[in-house]
This record gives structure tokens, sequence and C-alpha cells, in this order.
């Protein structure tokens, strides 16, 4: 046991981190209603007013619409593959199986910017013009392995002797998949999903290397940020950005919480 | 006789046949299975990224711009000779250990106190706690640093009540620092904390039946069984700060390895030596993991 001292010095430390982890995010959310174009703190007044101009900026709705397409895309190709993999390794034992989810965890554990610039280089040489399809493909291979480590911890907590059971039941391969294996699966995929749009959605640092002159709403704010002119808009953009990457992983939470996805540890990556 | 009893049922005939033949050939399946996966991990990613450290060893042609593919460790000299890409790389290095380091000291106490101390409902609503920020849009959040840090922000609003005077770090590498340590204290936290929360209670009570006073228990018990922990936390937090660019170039005033990179990349248009830059954090992070394995952090991921 802890002498009381120790106790309550480890409780304000908690409370003290606690705060350094908010105080940022309640910050962000206050200054999209600061009235003034400058920055200083406390605020001189509250307006809604940056919303309106935010939504009539063209360049920002452009962004916005292209942001949620390359995310939606992006989790389409990373359902169809993450899923494919994990299928693979989960029912498989082959040469290489390691090296499969090795190569599928690569992309999240280098720095980012090393994907970036590798798959920039490549694109050059391939000769494809960068464009929305470019980021897709560049967010679609980092957002594989979120699907895959939740589809694959699914599976491996799912009985096997549930598919046993539907084929001397008489169902065929088929039948089994459709009645037995996707229903088990349905909120892993659904949480898998929500997660890699989420990581799409606010990807910024490989977005740099794959998009070319297209825009995407981070690269906007990238772009903007050193503009005093743009910045009550950026303050609004930021909010959007970070409630519309919150939303999802609140739904994953909420949508398979009790069943153990993995919303935290390395399945994430910022960077 | 099976053919008999084969008719093709009305809905699902074609998904039944096909279903049928993969079962029949395992391996038919395994192909079917892998090769989109496979395809596009060798032919999007690992072929870009071999790429890349094949074009360190290329150069550029200064005159025309574009890439010659002749061999030679010309970029790896010129990265060694030139004063400035050593100073970049030490300070990036230096911040790096820095984050590491108040990382650790940050996390380790809420770590502690969700492990050991908090109920089972304040521990899960900790580590929830914890978790939400990294999903807060990571561009997000180095922007809030960057309002905080403003001349007459948040920070200086702070510092200014409490009568000390005023705190001038808006585009600083105290600034990158202190948005780094933000950045990826979430990554720390939650290795320390499964490492503390594996210690069995017993091990505390064994420790103070044989006299250990608190503080005995902590340095001989708890700490060497945490260590792991600590470290495999501290490779998020180091190794994330070596390859970032967007922190330094929001809230900085100084280059780190990153911007060099980006920049070789777009604006100076030296994919070449970029590359060969990039072999400094690779190298780098491989050391630190070396170390890190041998400490047992591997198995506290």
């Amino acid at each position: 046991m802890e002498p009381r001292g120790a106790r309550i010095a480890v409780r304000v430390m908690t409370w003290i981190t606690l705060l350094f982890l908010y105080i940022p995010l309640v910050i962000i959310i206050v200054y999209a209603f600061n009235d003034s174009i400058g920055q200083k703190w406390p605020l001189e007044g509250v307006t809604t007013r940056w919303f309106g101009v935010a939504w009539s900026n063209g360049e920002v709705r452009q962004s916005l619409v292209n942001s949620l397409v390359v995310a939606a895309i992006a989790t389409v190709l990373a359902l169809l593959l993450g899923t494919a993999a994990s299928f693979a390794v989960h029912r498989f034992r082959f040469f290489g199986r390691e090296a499969v989810s090795f190569a599928l965890v690569l992309p999240i554990a280098l720095p980012g910017i090393l994907t970036g610039i590798a798959l920039n280089s490549a694109i050059n040489v391939s000769g494809v013009p960068f464009s929305l399809l470019t980021i897709m493909v560049g967010h679609a291979t980092f957002c594989v392995v979120v699907v895959y480590n939740n589809v694959l911890a699914r599976l491996r907590r799912t009985p096997t002797s549930l598919v046993e059971a539907s084929m001397d039941l008489g169902a065929d391969g088929w039948q089994t998949f459709r009645y037995v294996t996707f229903p088990a699966l349905r909120t892993a995929l659904v949480a898998g999903a929500l997660l890699a749009f989420a990581l799409s959605f606010d990807e910024i640092i490989v977005t740099n290397f794959v998009s070319g002159v297209e825009l995407t709403l981070p690269k906007w704010i990238f772009n903007n940020l050193r503009q005093p002119r743009n910045r009550p808009v950026v303050n609004v953009v930021a909010v959007v950005v970070m409630l519309l990457s919150l939303i999802p992983v609140y739904l994953a939470q909420r949508l398979a919480g009790r069943e153990g996805v993995g919303v935290g540890g390395s399945g994430t990556r910022s960077a | 006789m099976a053919t008999a009893t084969e008719s093709p049922s009305a809905h699902g005939g074609v998904f039944r046949r096909l279903s049928r033949t993969l079962f029949r050939h395992p391996l038919l399946k395994l192909a079917t299975l892998l090769a989109a996966p496979i395809t596009w991990m060798v032919v999007v990613y690992l072929g870009a990224l071999a790429f890349l450290l094949v074009t360190a060893f290329w150069s550029v042609d200064s005159f025309t711009g574009s890439i010659v593919r002749s061999w030679g460790f010309q970029n790896f000299q010129e990265l060694w000779s030139v004063q400035v890409y050593r100073t970049i790389a030490l300070r990036t290095l230096g911040i790096a250990i820095g984050v590491a380091v108040a990382d650790i000291m940050l996390a380790f106490p809420l770590a502690y106190y969700a492990a050991r101390i908090a109920t089972p409902r304040v521990r899960n609503a900790l580590l929830l706690a914890v978790v939400v920020p990294l999903w807060a849009s990571y561009l997000v959040r180095v922007f809030a640093w960057k309002l905080i840090l403003t001349p007459n922000g948040f920070l200086n609003w702070l510092v200014e009540l409490t009568g000390v005077g005023s705190l001038q770090i808006g585009a600083s590498n105290w600034a990158v620092w202190i948005t780094f340590v933000y950045l990826w204290l979430p990554f720390t936290l939650l290795p320390i904390y499964s490492s503390l929360e594996r210690i069995p209670p017993s091990f505390l009570e064994a420790s103070s039946d044989l006299g250990g006073k608190s503080w005995v228990t902590f340095r001989r018990v708890v700490w060497p069984l945490a260590l792991p922990g600590v470290v495999a936390g501290s490779i998020f937090a180091f190794s994330l700060t070596l390859g970032d660019y967007i922190t330094p170039t929001l809230v900085g005033n100084t280059q780190f390895i990153g911007n060099v990179i980006y920049n070789n990349v777009g604006i100076a248009n030296n994919l070449p030596l970029a590359a060969a830059y990039a072999f400094v954090p690779i190298v780098i992070i491989s050391v630190y993991l070396i170390i890190a394995r041998a400490l047992g952090a591997f198995e506290a991921l």
C-alpha cells in the first residue's frame, strides 16, 4: 500500500495530465466561436457567423467533398483487402504467413513521412497523374491494417465449431458464410470501417505527398494556417475535422466496444 | 451418385458452385483470398519503399533536375560533410529524447493511478479519456498548440495570472517539444499502464512483509517490472518525433529531419538526397529498437 502522501501526489499528477490532454481540445472548440480575426485569449466576443462564412467558401466545400469521397473509397478498399487478408491468415497455415501480417502493419509502424515519399516517388515514376485516385490508394494502404486487426481478432474469438456445425447440418460454403460467419463478423467489419474512415479523413502527413494540387480538409487547413485573413475559417474547419474524425470512433466504440474492438493501442496512428 | 442430386438451386446457384469449387481446392481458396492484398502491398507499398531506398544511391542532374541512375554514395557523403545536416539530425535526436523523457514523466503517475489505485469504473473512464485525444485529428491538435502558444494566447494569459511576467515561446524549439509531448502522450501511456497492471499485488505485499518501505518497494519491485512498458512507450514518442515534419513547420522556427526530407521532395526537387536523409531516422530507430528489445520492451507491447 502506498503512503497517503504518495497517493495524493499521484492523484494530483493524474489530474494535471488529464487537463494537459483536454485543454487543447476545448481551446479548439472555443476558438471556432471567436468573433475577432485575431487570436487573443480570452476571446473578445463570441459569434457563430464564421460557420456560415466557412460553408459559403467554395474551396472549403470542395475540400470537404474530396475528404468524404476519399475516405469512403479508401474505406471500401481497406474493407475488401483487410477482410481477405484476415481470412487467409486465420484459416490457413502457409509459407510467409508472418510476412503478410508484417507487411500490413508496416505502413503505420514506419514514420508517415517514409510512406509519403515512397508513394510520392512511385507515383512520379509510374506516370499516373496526382489526383483523388492517388490519395485513395495512399490512404487505403495504411487503412487496411485497422480492418485486418479488427476482423482477425473477431475470427480468433469465433469458435470454429460453429462453422463445422453448419457444415455438418448440410450447409454449403456459401450458406455457412452467409448465415454463420458473416453475422459473427458484422460488428467487427463496421467498427473496422469506421476506424478506417476516421484514419483517412484527418490524415495529412501522407496526403501532402500523394495529392498533387487536390485539396482535402486537413490539407486546406495546412495551406491556410499562415494566412491571417483565413484564420476564423481555419478555426471552424478545425472543429469540423476534429468532430468528423471523433464521431466514427465513438460509434465504433459504442457498436463493438463491449466485444473488444481495437480503438486504441498500436492499431492507431497519427504520424 | 453425387451428380444425381446435384441440381443447381434457383438462387445463389453461381455462389454455390463457386463455394463448392473453393471448398474442394483449399489452395485455390487461399490464392483467391491472398491475391488482392498481397498484390496491393507488394506493388503499391513495398515496391515504392524498395524504390525509395534505391533512389538514395542515385543523384540529381543539377542542370536538368532529373534523376540520374548512377550508383554511388554521393548523397550520404554530402549529408555527412555539410554541417547543417548534422546539426539538424542532432537537434531532432535531442528533441526526440526530451519528448520521450517528458512523456514518461507525465504518463507514469496516471498509468499508476489507473492500474493500481482507481476502482474498475474509474480505470475504464481514465483509459478512454487517454485514448480519445488520439482520434481527435493529429493536425487539429498541432493547430491547438499554435493557438495556445501565440504571444497573447492562452498560455501567456495563464502565466500572467500567476504574476511572474510573460513567456514567449510561440515559435521555438520549446513549442515543438511541448507539442510533441502532447501528441504522443497516449502512445506512451498505454504500454506503461499494461505493464503496471500486470504486477501481481502479492509482490508488493511480499515486499512490505519483508520490511520494504514504500519507496524501496517502488524502486526495487514496481520500477524494474514496469521498465519494459516504459521503454515500449518511449519507442512511440521517440520514433514518431524523428519523422515528423508538420509540427516543426507549424509551431517551430528551426529545421528538423522531416522538414529537410519534405522540402527536398517538394521545393528543392532532390528526391535522392531526401531518400538518403530518410536513412537517418531509420538507422536511429533500428538501434533504438534493438536496445528496447534487449530491455524486454517487445513483450510489453
